[in-house]
């Protein structure tokens, strides 16, 4: 029996995506490169023509000074791993609530009829909101913070865990059964690996969250971390500072979105974004 | 390989069925015998996958009485298998129930040598064409300890003429591995050159149009005298010649 020539249509599909990915690989580098320049550019500009006062507009030297003295002085880093624990304790706890609260919400319809007003609710609340409660529930340190995190993750993930569940294909569970996935198997073997595409993407989102809501929660509720750096620039009415740390910000948040986004290249998941 | 010396039946009795108010099947009865090739032909729409549905205990019966003598499993158009498992743990899932890993493993390769899919082993289902796919989940059918294979348009989502090469490899493969089978089709091709028997079914409420026995051995060729009459006679009962349209 012949394979139907299927090798050799395989083998083409991915040489001709080998190969328009090649064609665009310096631009991907190169372009970013260049729009990083002209925004240097205007930057310059806005300084040098005074658009803003001094004090309100630092230039793009004060904040590479500043950089370096924030790293001298150790608060940078300090800052950084303050704020990197703070996200990663809530975020994983949420992740570790969320998911199988989603899990078993998207498998009882009872349970979601119940739930799901609630949960719609809780997810439009800003987790800023919570920040009275926070501080008067958990005081100063990373708790707040946490519990802020945690209070802004935990609904849109089980929410999407839970809606992810409620549309998988019907053809799956009647496979399981004919196989005889039962119970706790049928979960684990059946159900979690269908969304887990989704459940990559959705952790990938509820990182994005956590990490804008942790500058504003360690604005008012911490004594470090990048929020609070932030925040005592401010009051120093040093902007220099202030450049610098949202620059942090932006590239560590980029960082570890580029980390997360490896999970969705396992061999396990790879088909639910390639289909 | 199996060597259940008793008989694997499927069997409707009196089976009635209806979605609200509108009877969709009304007093079927219908027998399989052990080893036996039944193809249900009817129009779209006329309760085929339903009686599909009732054979493997996926819906119930209003009224009547089902018995399955076996183990049962389903064949789909496309999809039936895992994505998130390799072809090769796709298939082993139909080795679940040997305890044995050496006897698991053993069994899994010659359900490869079988379907000829060993440079495939370890991609994912759709990483493959869909004749590939839909040999991979007939061998993941046909392994360990399976008695009835329920088919539900098995080869409908595939091109032409990978459809008519698929025909010979379910003939060649049961050959090996002998099963019962139900396979509910729109294809009167595949009737003809499949079946040991023809059910032609009507419109709703469903009924029996005609029963018709293909005895021609097996593998058949699509232009075989048996297969164009048996077409012939298939056609004729649905009213689909010239004489009945133009």
């Amino acid at each position: 029996m012949a394979s139907f020539n299927a090798e050799e249509t395989l083998a083409s599909v991915k040489k001709k995506q080998a190969a328009t990915y090649k064609g665009n690989r310096w631009r991907v580098f190169v372009l970013p490169v260049i729009v990083f320049f002209i925004i240097i550019l205007i930057w310059y500009c806005l300084v040098h023509f005074n658009i803003f006062p001094s004090y309100a507009m630092p230039s793009p030297g004060a904040v590479v000074k500043s950089f370096r003295e924030d790293i001298m002085s150790g608060n940078l880093l300090n800052d950084m791993v303050a704020s990197l624990w703070r996200v990663a304790v809530g975020f994983i706890l949420s992740a570790v609530l969320g998911i199988p609260v989603g899990l078993w919400l998207g498998q009882h319809i009872t349970a979601r009829q119940a739930f799901l007003p609630l949960l719609n609710f809780a997810r439009f609340l800003s987790p800023l909101a919570w920040i009275p409660f926070a501080i008067l529930w958990f005081h100063i340190g990373d708790k707040p913070a946490v519990f802020l995190i945690f209070m802004a993750t935990f609904f849109p993930l089980a929410l999407a865990v839970m809606s992810a569940v409620a549309t998988i294909p019907a053809i799956y569970f009647r496979v399981a059964k004919d196989y005889n996935y039962k119970g706790f198997e049928l979960i684990t073997k059946v159900t979690f690996p269908a969304v887990l595409p989704q459940i990559i993407t959705a952790l990938r989102v509820s990182y994005g969250i956590s990490w804008i809501v942790i500058v504003a929660a360690e604005m008012v509720g911490c004594q470090d971390g990048l929020g609070y750096g932030i925040w005592e620039a401010r009051n120093g009415l040093r902007l220099d500072s202030a450049a610098c740390y949202m620059i942090v910000i932006g590239l560590l948040g980029m960082g570890i979105d580029r980390f997360l986004l490896q999970f969705s290249k396992i061999p396990k998941v790879r088909w639910g974004y390639e289909r | 390989m199996k060597d259940k010396k008793y008989a694997h039946r499927l069997l409707l009795q009196n089976v009635s069925l209806s979605y609200g108010a509108m009877p969709v099947l009304q007093h079927l009865n219908l027998t399989v015998h052990s080893g036996e090739f039944v193809v249900i032909v009817g129009p779209s729409g006329c309760g085929k996958t339903t009686i599909l549905n009732l054979l493997s205990g996926h819906i119930k019966p209003g009224l009547g009485v089902i018995s399955r003598e076996g183990v049962v499993r389903t064949v789909y158009q496309q999809d039936g298998l895992f994505p998130w498992l390799t072809v090769s743990e796709n298939i082993s899932m139909g080795l679940r129930s040997l305890k044995d890993a050496v006897q698991r493993e053993k069994e899994l390769q010659s359900l490869f040598d079988l379907i000829h899919l060993e440079d495939f082993k370890n991609h994912y289902p759709h990483e493959l064409s869909g004749g590939m796919r839909q040999r991979a989940e007939l061998a993941r059918a046909l392994a360990g300890d399976s008695d009835i294979l329920l088919m539900d348009e098995p080869f409908s989502a595939l091109d032409y003429q990978t459809r008519l090469r698929m025909r010979y490899e379910l003939v060649r493969l049961l050959e090996k591995r002998p099963r019962t089978v139900v396979f509910v089709t729109h294809d009167i091709e595949e009737a003809a050159q499949l079946a040991d028997r023809v059910l032609v079914l009507s419109k709703r409420p469903t009924t029996i149009l005609q029963e018709l026995q293909i005895s021609a051995p097996k593998p058949r060729d699509l232009t075989d005298n048996e297969v164009i009459n048996a077409m012939k006679e298939i056609l004729e009962r649905l009213g689909i010649l010239k004489e009945n349209i133009v």
